[in-house]
């Protein structure tokens, strides 16, 4: 046999791949808040207030899921709360103004958040102007039009009641009686699969990481950079889309000045979930989990009679410890 | 000619302010190991990077396998064949071992969106088995060995099957017997008919490895010979070339007073056991090829870095030098090569940036800033080292480079530092400017201060210095005086690594 390269197999690697000790960290996180919770108030363990939790998780969630993609990349989107409520009014102009059926809306209010996330993404990808400054912009386009298109007033959809049942049903109940988990939440379950079979498992999913590891590297491997990037800023404003229908079945309207603030606490679920904010790295579970943490949070500061108010200082101090946890880890992996 | 793999011919390439390339050539047969050398700088590596689609040259014809080619993008050099290993790393480190090296063109399932990770995993243990390499296909390239990774690299370029591979400086990081597997790897693609080029600093590879060398020098080509042909002074001097300052050297007489002594620093594998003095009115020229550690040293004097061993004496006391802060305040100034991101503040005023490093001292008892002060200090050092500026109010961005540079030193006069460090003082500064800021240097050595000056030009070290220190892989590996020192001189003490310096007896 010829000789063999001298360099030894692998520098001892980590026994726990460091993303995944953030992702432990967190559900560590959420198990611990579920238990102080719990033993500091009888009603925080109810049923009611778990559906109540998932129901708090279920728009944020699939808020995050989107911007997660564009976070391993190493961008940012600022504009999802505000395309959430453009892509809201939308659907409600279709339904409800067009009078059109409750399919068409929700495709049309998807194909809004598409739409926008395709004039970021060739903004940023192909302009190159910063994600920051290019989603910021379409924060403020977004909510303009939103109020523009919807004249200022909320739009009801009274007469589709299908739309609101069909988010706030239970399909689950129906098959074990008492069960009532509502719709929406099984439809951030079903668009958190399907964005962890993206991430994971197709051409789009490991580009997504590439790019956020190392654009050039990636750009001299002969992919087109331009247009995988732009690829990524769609998937995102898809699920903004989807997370504006969901809000508008779920508040059985389109409320036009709602919307801006979401993105912050979208961009910190994935942060807490082990999103590197650097790029590179990001798992849907640990956004899931990171969503789970704020919404759990919020609810049982409100069960326990902590005044509205400080809710998102609790929630702000718990990002910049996640953000610090991160850079902590990276330093002593340095 | 059609038996030429590769023909580039009036090759020339601009960048802002740079004449990278300009009417180079190069050929490259199938089968032949061909060495590419030539200073910093020479335009050897952007050539290559045209070769491979990094950069569109600006004029000139490729022509592959006799046909001429337009290589607009890595992907159509990839798709002709042409692969390179980059000198710096050009890998994702959050992937895997198997994910880089197919990053591109993974493995497809069905329907063609999704990945066929088992097939990529495969096909990476084949190729890495084939290269007999050591490597596990799913290690997280982050979490590799630098030599670990620059396999990686080399396995990525030759699992494209490539006609030609471009190899810039693959054994920088690499020790000996990773450098003999790698040449062993290198012979078997020269069987196998694949034209390989080989940027190198390592004069005395060549003979090993090389078939043909061609020499560059100032982005143009300067000659191709076979290697039987090349014996290293014959190929030092084709790198050096004549001279280009013809004017006499200025240099002031020097005092021996000793300023700054440093004794046996280390840091890292780039500066190691480094002693030197520095006298006043002195201007010490720090020479090396890219990567000798002279940078390295500098920021280690300076505190930006903090040293593992050594001593600095300044001024005969011991310093404790733990930040460049605590360097400022002995009087050390250090000027960065990368002014617009280290020595200046482009956004504010000559005036600003003058008075920025010592703005303490125009403060009154108030906290306010003493402006008539400023601003008659700012005017006297325009002045004084003639600042082509229309008035103390510009803002630095809209100065040449040049006239930054002296700002900076005006920042630093300002400062009352004595001992200056100056890191490629004329890089990006266009040749009349050049001459003006080496008067200043020498003006400023006559007033007393004392001057460390890194330069890749030998010609402006020859030129400036009173004494030269020549580095190599982090080691001082000779002193030379101003006077005597030759070009030829400076590249034999560049170029010598450690074990060349173990067989020549002192």
């Amino acid at each position: 046999m010829r000789p063999t390269l001298d360099v030894a197999l692998t520098r001892p690697r980590a026994l726990i791949r460091s993303d995944a000790v953030q992702r432990f960290l967190a559900f560590g996180a959420l198990l611990v808040l579920i238990l102080v919770f719990s033993l500091l108030s009888p009603n925080f363990l109810q049923f009611d207030n778990a559906v109540g939790i998932l129901l708090a998780t279920s728009v944020n969630g699939i808020l995050a899921l989107g911007v997660t993609f564009v976070i391993i990349t190493g961008g940012i989107d600022l504009s999802i709360g505000t395309v959430m409520t453009l892509s809201a009014v939308i659907t409600g102009v279709v339904i409800t103004n067009m009078g059109l059926p409750i399919p068409v809306g929700i495709v049309a209010g998807m194909l809004t958040g598409a739409l926008t996330g395709l004039a970021n993404g060739v903004l940023i990808a192909r302009f190159r102007i910063p994600s920051f400054i290019v989603t910021l912009g379409m924060l403020n386009i977004a909510k303009g039009l939103a109020l523009v298109i919807s004249g200022l007033t909320p739009i009801y959809f009274n007469d589709s009641p299908g739309f609101n049942e069909g988010a706030m049903g239970s399909l689950i109940g129906s098959v074990v009686p008492g069960l009532n988990i509502p719709n929406v939440a099984l439809v951030m379950f079903g668009a958190a699969l399907i964005a962890s079979f993206v991430l994971s498992r197709t051409i789009l999913g490991r580009y997504t990481f590439a790019l956020g590891s190392n654009e050039e590297a990636t750009r001299l491997s002969g992919v087109n950079v331009v247009r995988w990037k732009a690829s990524v800023y769609v998937v995102c404003g898809l699920f903004a889309g989807l997370a504006g229908v969901v809000i508008a079945a779920r508040l059985n309207s389109a409320q036009p000045s709602l919307g801006q603030g979401y993105e912050l606490d979208a961009i910190a679920a994935a942060v807490i979930g082990g999103t590197s904010l650097s790029g590179g790295e990001g798992s849907i579970l640990g956004t899931v989990i990171g969503a789970f943490i704020i919404s759990t949070l919020t609810n049982g500061l409100r069960i326990l009679s902590v005044p509205q108010e400080w809710h998102t200082v609790v929630t702000g101090g718990i990002v910049i410890l996640a953000v610090y946890l991160d850079i902590v880890r990276r330093r002593r992996r340095l | 000619m059609s038996d030429l793999l590769v023909e580039m011919t009036g090759i020339t390439k601009d960048f802002p302010g740079v004449h990278a390339l300009a009417d180079a050539s190069f050929e490259l047969r199938p089968g032949e190991v061909h060495a590419l050398v030539g200073e910093n700088g020479a335009g050897k590596s952007t050539l290559m990077k045209i070769l491979a689609g990094v950069y569109v040259p600006d004029a000139g014809e490729i022509r592959f396998k006799g046909e001429p080619v337009q290589i607009s993008n890595p992907r159509t050099a990839l798709d002709l064949g042409i692969s390179m290993i980059h000198q710096e790393l050009n890998l994702a480190p959050h992937l895997t071992v198997a994910q880089n090296i197919f990053l591109g063109r993974e493995p497809r399932g069905r329907p063609r969106f999704l990945l066929d990770d088992r097939r990529l995993n495969r096909q990476t243990r084949e190729l890495i088995d084939r290269l007999h390499l050591k490597l596990d296909p799913t290690a997280r390239v982050g979490d590799l060995k630098i030599a670990q990774q620059q396999m990686v690299e080399i396995a990525k370029a030759l699992s494209l099957n490539a006609a030609v591979l471009v190899m810039d400086e693959p054994t920088a990081a690499l020790t000996d017997t990773e450098i003999d597997e790698l040449f062993r790897i290198i012979r078997d693609l020269r069987t196998d008919g694949v034209g390989v080029v080989h940027i190198s600093h390592r004069l005395e590879e060549l003979k090993q490895i090389s078939d043909r060398v061609t020499v560059m020098r100032d982005g143009r080509y300067v000659a191709t010979l076979d290697i039987a042909d090349a014996s290293i002074p014959v190929v030092i001097n084709m790198m050096v070339g004549r001279t280009i300052y013809e004017e006499a050297p200025d240099i002031p007489v020097r005092s021996d007073e000793v300023v700054l002594e440093v004794r046996g620093l280390s840091r890292g594998r780039m500066v190691r056991d480094v002693s030197f003095v520095l006298h006043r009115g002195e201007i010490l020229g720090v020479a090396g090829l890219v990567g000798a550690g002279r940078t390295e040293l500098v920021r280690a004097i300076f505190g930006a870095d903090r040293p593992e061993s050594g001593e600095i004496l300044v001024h005969g006391k011991p310093a404790a030098i733990a930040s460049p802060a605590d360097a400022v305040q002995l009087g050390i100034a250090y000027l960065s090569e990368d002014r617009k991101r280290y020595g200046l503040a482009l956004g504010l005023d000559v005036e600003t940036n003058v008075v920025l490093a010592s703005l303490q001292t125009f403060v009154s008892s108030l906290g306010r800033v003493d402006t008539r002060r400023t601003r008659a200090v700012a005017e006297q050092r325009v002045q004084d080292l003639g600042i082509k500026t229309p008035s103390v109010r510009q803002h630095a961005r809209n100065l040449s480079g040049g006239t930054q540079q002296k700002v900076v030193i005006a920042k630093w006069l300002t400062a009352d530092t004595d001992i200056l460090i100056f890191d490629e003082p004329t890089r990006g500064i266009d040749v009349g400017a050049k001459s003006e800021i080496y008067h200043l240097l020498n003006e400023l050595a006559r007033d007393g201060k004392a001057i460390i000056m890194i330069s890749s030009e030998l010609p402006e070290i020859l030129r400036m210095s009173h004494r030269i220190i020549v580095m190599c892989e982090g080691r001082l590996t000779g002193e030379l005086s101003g006077a005597t020192a030759t070009q030829e001189a400076i590249m034999t003490l560049a170029t010598q690594r450690e074990s060349v310096a173990e067989a020549i007896p002192a």
